[in-house]
């Protein structure tokens, strides 16, 4: 009984020095990844990560942001042509440059951080390890089904919509 | 609780009465102009606009046909069409009869001698039209154009015709500025840049020829970039084009421009094309607040260095950076003042490359003209677009046409509206 007790105590302690130690780490890191959106992303995705219609896409409240991490680090480091991305039937069709020899693991780990952790968005952190792990796997794939299983195809038939200025 | 219910009884009444007497106020007050100037837009004196037409969706370029009729072009198909015709029956100055035809999606759209030419992203299609009565015969489709680059980036393909049988066609740059890594900081400009082969300039063709593609166009201008807003001056019979500039320049050279430099070039361009003209992209920019043209930093450019660009076509104006100028339209009415007569008019889409300052543009601009010259400053001659908040512009202007009347009509690609902007005054 007094050996459940101390385990337990023991569990409540180890908790919450975790989450203590892990809770400024993930706010260094949002702060530092802030400045990497705004030197690298912002011109494109926007202050507010809204994005641009038809062109940049938006970082809030999509599966490409929010899903999977390694294929998110991923797109970072390799990149897009532009035409990879649908959100709601509206394509956007600007080439994203791959970061993979302009940014470092751990600032491909803040900036993914920070984009996951703002403009209303609420999902875990990217580590330098996880960036570090999807560098090592080639190209990146973009397959819907992979990277955004629940993204919609779009309704009306014929051409998909095209990046326009 | 009775006399509570009652009051409220009451107050209703009397909002009721407050409004019936405020919308009596407005109707005494339209009745003093001929048309309400319920267009949201802020215009020079005795200018007014409707809203022609709402909730068009993805309205690019316009034009209006002898009997009045508009047809827009959409880049996305509503109810399955690409192209909207919009009738007002009832003569009140709106659209009440809206159909539409054609399963593509694209740009631009003119009438020339009785036909109805409209493009997608690879060529240029062509329908047989009855100005007289607006009817258009659907069957009667032709390819005109085909098998251009479409290749995401800049793909639209505005177009104009001159009055010899021939059709202009942009055929935009897929690329910011031919860097061997597209749109990555440090990647040097491809020289000779293959791209111009095949885009990055504009394409002359036959009217009415079928299928034609590279082998059979010619390669009128070169050194464009993407050209979205193209017309055929027939005072002078000269092609004049609006270019989009390129981007980047503050995020890739810091060093060379700071943020405030980057929002300002470089300059979007308006030129007066003649055959063989080279306007200069990818190697040349120009400079807003060096007053010139200089070589782009990928082509060993430090913000001095002019290099080729001495040699390169001249722009006739200058506007600031990133507002995407997205048509142009020579004004040939006589209902407007005659200062407009033979000027331009030159609607832009608005920015998004100039953050992180504020975005910028969203206006329909007007130049006037002389002898097919530009002789004295742009100025704004339609705003209202963006709405409250600047960096998410509520409408964004993409098409120009001008009405029978000599009215401007002028289309949005942000919700598909479409204004008629007419002169009242005397």
């Amino acid at each position: 009984m007094k050996g459940i007790f101390f385990t337990i105590v023991l569990f409540f302690l180890l908790a919450s020095s975790f989450t203590t130690k892990q809770q400024p780490a993930i706010k260094a890191s949002i702060e530092r990844g802030q400045k990497v959106y705004a030197g690298t992303c912002l011109a494109c995705h926007q202050a507010d990560g809204l994005g641009v219609q038809r062109m940049n896409p938006p970082l809030v409240k999509t599966k490409w942001v929010l899903g999977d991490k390694k294929a998110l680090a991923k797109l970072v480091l390799n990149g897009l042509k532009g035409g990879e991305i649908e959100i709601d039937g509206d394509d956007f069709h600007n080439p994203m440059p791959p970061q993979k020899g302009q940014l470092t693991d751990q600032q491909i780990a803040d900036a993914l951080t920070y984009v996951r952790n703002s403009f209303g968005n609420k999902a875990s952190a990217v580590t330098a390890a996880d960036v570090k792990a999807a560098r090592g796997t080639g190209p990146a794939t973009v397959a819907k089904t992979s990277a955004a299983p629940a993204v919609k195809k779009p309704a009306t038939p014929g051409k998909k919509a095209p990046a326009k200025h | 609780m009775r006399y509570i219910k009652s009051f409220f009884i009451l107050c209703s009444c009397l909002c009721v009465l407050s409004l019936g007497a405020s919308a009596g106020g407005d109707t005494t007050r339209n009745k003093t102009t001929a048309v309400a100037d319920d267009g949201g837009l802020t215009l020079p004196g005795s200018f007014t606009s409707v809203k022609f037409a709402t909730d068009l969706g993805r309205a690019r370029h316009l034009v209006v046909a002898a009997n009045g009729d508009v047809f827009v072009k959409l880049d996305k198909l509503k109810d399955g069409k690409g192209i909207l015709r919009l009738r007002d029956t009832n003569g009140d100055g709106k659209a009440d009869n809206i159909t539409g035809f054609g399963k593509f999606t694209g740009t631009g759209i003119k009438i020339k001698n009785g036909y109805l030419y409209a493009s997608d992203n690879s060529g240029v299609y062509r329908f047989k039209i009855d100005e007289k009565t607006g009817a258009v015969d659907e069957a009667s489709v032709q390819r005109i154009v085909t098998g251009l680059w479409d290749r995401h980036q800049h793909e639209a393909k505005a177009f104009t015709l001159d009055n010899e049988g021939n059709l202009y066609v942009n055929i935009g740059a897929p690329s910011n500025c031919c860097q061997v890594q597209d749109r990555t900081k440090g990647s040097p400009g491809i020289d000779p840049c293959p791209i111009l082969d095949s885009a990055g300039g504009i394409w002359q063709f036959k009217a009415d020829k079928l299928n034609q593609s590279y082998g059979q166009g010619v390669r009128y201008a070169t050194g464009l970039r993407n050209v979205v807003g193209l017309d055929w001056n027939t005072e002078v019979n000269d092609l004049y084009v609006t270019q989009h500039g390129r981007d980047m320049l503050f995020q890739f050279n810091p060093e060379l421009y700071d943020q405030k430099a980057g929002a300002e070039n470089p300059a979007e361009e308006m030129f007066r094309i003649k055959k063989g003209a080279d306007c200069g992209w990818p190697y040349c920019y120009y400079d807003n607040d060096k007053k010139g043209k200089l070589l782009n930093p990928e082509y060993g450019g430090n913000r001095n260095k002019t290099g080729r660009c001495d040699m390169k076509t001249k722009s006739i104006v200058q506007f600031p950076g990133h507002l995407a100028p997205n048509d142009l339209l020579f004004y040939t009415g006589n209902s407007f003042p005659a200062r407009y007569k033979n000027g331009a008019f030159i609607a832009f889409h608005g920015s998004w490359n100039r953050s992180p300052e504020p975005q910028a543009g969203y206006f329909v601009v007007f130049v006037p003209f002389k002898n097919g010259m530009p002789t004295a400053k742009w100025e704004v001659f339609a705003n209202g677009f963006a709405g409250a908040n600047i960096n998410r512009a509520t409408y964004r202007p993409c098409g120009l046409a001008q009405g029978t009347d000599g009215s401007l009509y002028v289309a949005d690609d942000n919700n598909g509206t479409v204004w008629k902007i007419s002169y009242n005054g005397k």
